[in-house]
């Protein structure tokens, strides 16, 4: 079982005791950027994703007496590998184990920016929701009802418009009482057809329980389902698990 | 608004047979269905339309994207931002330079004051420090305008859109839409565009991407675009019009800039790097009012004193070393005037002459100071005049030196098209790891260069035009 602080200096975050560690998601033009230049100031410092040719922003903030590190992951529209900013954004999520991830959407379309968010909860339940460019909503008569988001969703939401600074402060507040556990998410789980479902619930119970410990199960079971082969290349570099092949045929799954 | 473009080439992960493979494709449909289904379930809950839709902005996104009107939009745009930036920087300009050669005049004193040698004044004030001050007066003002309009048409959401207008034409070139998002970045520094190039996921399309970059001209060669249009353009228009024509030339050039990267790309991808174009989303963002204050503080600090800072301290020593070229002499001749004979008769062949083509070689390291070379080049060899505006430019270039309009043109499509700075060429270096990279991105747009140069000088004087 390898260390947290050993998986996440991988993506170069440096060990640091004490401080939390916060993902920063969302799809392109949501206003992710501002987002991070708000909460960061000018503490911040970029690099390249570890051997990616893809932009990384890290950035620290100060809250409640408490130090948050701010991984702002490249903006995408889902989470299922379909681009190397894909992958960069799933395998941070899945190994690197954020204290907690907040997801940015635009008020304006919030619907194709939840399914970014409804994915990123299937890997992690510690998610916070951003809905940003809510002063724009406003402007274009858009209502958004964050207490039915809230509990469809099953995780805080928050509303903010990052240009003008509004709502930033419930944002860190938010952010904070996730990490120190006043806030208890119940994250919506999606129901998929029947036999998918009877599939994940068959491989679930075979996942080896030293993973089930650091990756949600359920997730995982549905990556393999999906032979979403980038997943489990990722997993063994990460933990000794049974070659690729042998976990195909362990876990075989016919759709009936 | 979504579109996608291109073909979609990637073949499906074939693994090494099995029942499960067949089914792979629909799984990943279905899961990906029931994430859409629950997500517009959502906000069919959440999402409430309390008033009229305000859908101006689809009216302006068909005019800005549409077949029909997309490029003539384009052009007017580009045209409205040039003469916007000539019209504001001229007479600045003028201020910065009379203030400039002022001081210019107060350090020759102090020279003469402390009675320094001849050689370390002209080092120091005619070499470093002019070169310096012309760069400056004559860089920084249109800058000053330049940048801030670009940046907000940026902020507006402009340049998806162009991006979007201009991806027919680079997948009939074979290549990749993006490619004209990474195009844009060029307009700022070339060095940016070829960094702007990792967007692009496909090593084959990333590397036409980078090849072809420089044939948009960078903010260093726009001030010499742009001082040799209203220089040569504007007085032949008819009056009052001066800086409009002068505007729409530079708006010509850039328009004659894309084609050759279509061209070349085209070119490209039909001969040493063959392939399909792959697909790509492209998401064209809400258009926003941009933020004013911010984008006009950010591209102030980020790009007009970024790149100042850098030309200035390229020119500084470029200035010094063109000044020791300039004044040691070998059998009466400068060296600089030995090596300008040497290039003449090429430069000739090129409508060019050999001064303009060696300024070309020395303005390496940077674009910023091909012009003030050229002058000091032209200078070193005449009477020492004091450039302090477009007008003495204007004296020495036609009337001491001869140039003509083809003169003109064909340096500045030679400006347009040749070899990128040395910056860009490193960091061309730096991003395909690849010295041979390297070498093509300088080889291929001097050879462009060269061609199109040669082709217009010899079909001009063939049809005896000048």
């Amino acid at each position: 079982m390898p260390l947290a602080t050993e998986l996440r200096e991988r993506f170069n975050i440096h060990p640091d005791p004490g401080a939390a560690v916060i993902a920063l998601a969302g799809n392109p033009n949501t206003g992710k950027s501002t987002i991070f230049n708000a909460l960061t100031g000018l503490k911040q410092h970029t690099g390249n994703w570890p051997g990616k040719t893809v932009l990384q922003a890290q950035g620290t903030f100060h809250f409640g007496g408490k130090k948050y590190i701010l991984v702002d992951l490249p903006g995408t529209y889902s989470l299922l590998a379909n681009s190397a900013e894909e992958m960069i954004a799933r395998d941070f999520l899945c190994f690197a184990r954020p204290d907690a991830t907040v997801v940015v959407t635009d008020a304006t379309c919030l619907e194709r920016n939840l399914n970014l968010a409804l994915q990123v909860m299937e890997i992690t339940g510690r998610v916070i929701v951003c809905v940003n460019f809510i002063d724009e909503a406003r402007r274009k008569n858009i209502f958004i009802d964050v207490d039915c988001l809230a509990r469809e969703l099953g995780v805080p939401v928050v509303v903010t418009a990052a240009r003008s600074g509004l709502g930033l402060t419930e944002l860190k507040t938010g952010i904070d009482a996730l990490v120190r556990g006043q806030i208890v998410t119940s994250p919506r789980r999606l129901i998929y057809d029947p036999d998918i479902e009877e599939a994940v619930a068959r491989l679930e119970e075979k996942i080896p329980g030293e993973i089930k410990e650091w990756i949600n199960a359920r997730w995982l079971a549905l990556r393999i389902i999906d032979h979403d082969r980038s997943t489990l290349d990722n997993i063994r570099q990460y933990f000794e698990v049974p070659e690729w092949g042998v976990l195909r045929e362990r876990y075989k799954y016919c759709p009936t | 608004m979504f579109c996608v473009s291109g073909i979609n080439t990637a073949p499906p992960e074939a693994g090494p047979g099995g029942v499960n493979e067949a089914h792979q494709p629909e799984i990943r449909d279905r899961i990906v269905k029931t994430i859409y289904r629950e997500a517009e379930a959502i906000a069919a809950r959440v999402v409430r339309q309390t008033g009229p839709h305000r859908d101006w902005e689809h009216k302006v996104d068909d005019i800005l994207t549409s077949r029909l009107l997309g490029f003539p939009v384009m052009f007017l745009l580009l045209g409205l931002v040039f003469w916007i930036t000539l019209v504001g920087a001229s007479y600045p300009s003028q201020l910065l330079a009379k203030a400039l050669f002022w001081g210019e005049e107060r350090l020759s004193e102090i020279f003469v004051w402390l009675d320094a040698p001849s050689w370390l004044h002209g080092l120091v004030v005619t070499g470093v420090y002019r070169t310096a001050a012309w760069v400056v007066s004559v860089m920084l003002p249109p800058m000053a305008i330049f940048f801030p309009i670009f940046a907000l048409l940026e902020d507006l959401g402009y340049l998806p859109r162009v991006a979007f207008n201009i991806d027919p034409l680079f997948k009939m070139a074979g290549t990749q839409g993006k490619q004209a998002l990474t195009m844009s970045m060029g307009f700022g520094c070339n060095a940016a565009g070829v960094m702007a190039c990792r967007i692009i996921e496909s090593p084959r399309e990333r590397l036409i991407a980078i090849l072809t970059n420089n044939f948009v001209p960078c903010n260093g060669r726009f001030p010499t675009l742009i001082a040799l249009a209203s220089i040569f353009v504007g007085p032949a228009a008819a009056p009052g019009f001066s800086s409009l024509a002068a505007s729409f030339t530079v708006a010509g050039l850039i328009l004659a800039g894309i084609l050759i990267t279509l061209l070349t790309s085209w070119l490209l991808s039909r001969t040493i790097l063959k392939g399909v174009p792959t697909t790509f989303t492209l998401e064209l963002p809400p258009l926003r009012l941009p933020q004013v204050g911010r984008v006009l503080v950010r591209s102030v600090q980020d790009r007009t004193l970024f790149v100042l800072a850098r030309a200035v301290t390229v020119a500084a020593p470029a200035g010094a070393l063109i000044w020791v070229l300039a004044n040691i002499s070998f059998e009466g001749q400068s060296l600089l005037a030995r090596g300008a004979g040497l290039l003449e008769p090429f430069g000739q062949a090129l409508g060019l002459d050999g001064f303009i083509l060696l300024a070309f070689i020395l303005g390496l390291p940077a674009n910023e100071i091909v012009l003030p070379i050229l002058l000091m080049g032209y200078l070193s060899a005449g009477t020492m005049v004091e450039v302090d505006s477009l007008t003495v430019l204007q004296n020495i270039l036609v009337h001491e030196r001869g140039w003509t309009w083809l003169t003109a043109l064909c340096t500045m499509l030679f400006s347009l098209l040749h070899f990128p700075c040395g910056t860009t060429l490193f960091t061309i270096q730096r991003e395909t790891k690849s010295l041979k990279w390297m070498f093509w991105a300088a080889a291929i747009p001097l050879a462009v260069a060269c061609l199109v140069c040669f082709a217009v000088a010899q079909t001009v004087r063939a049809l005896g035009l000048v």
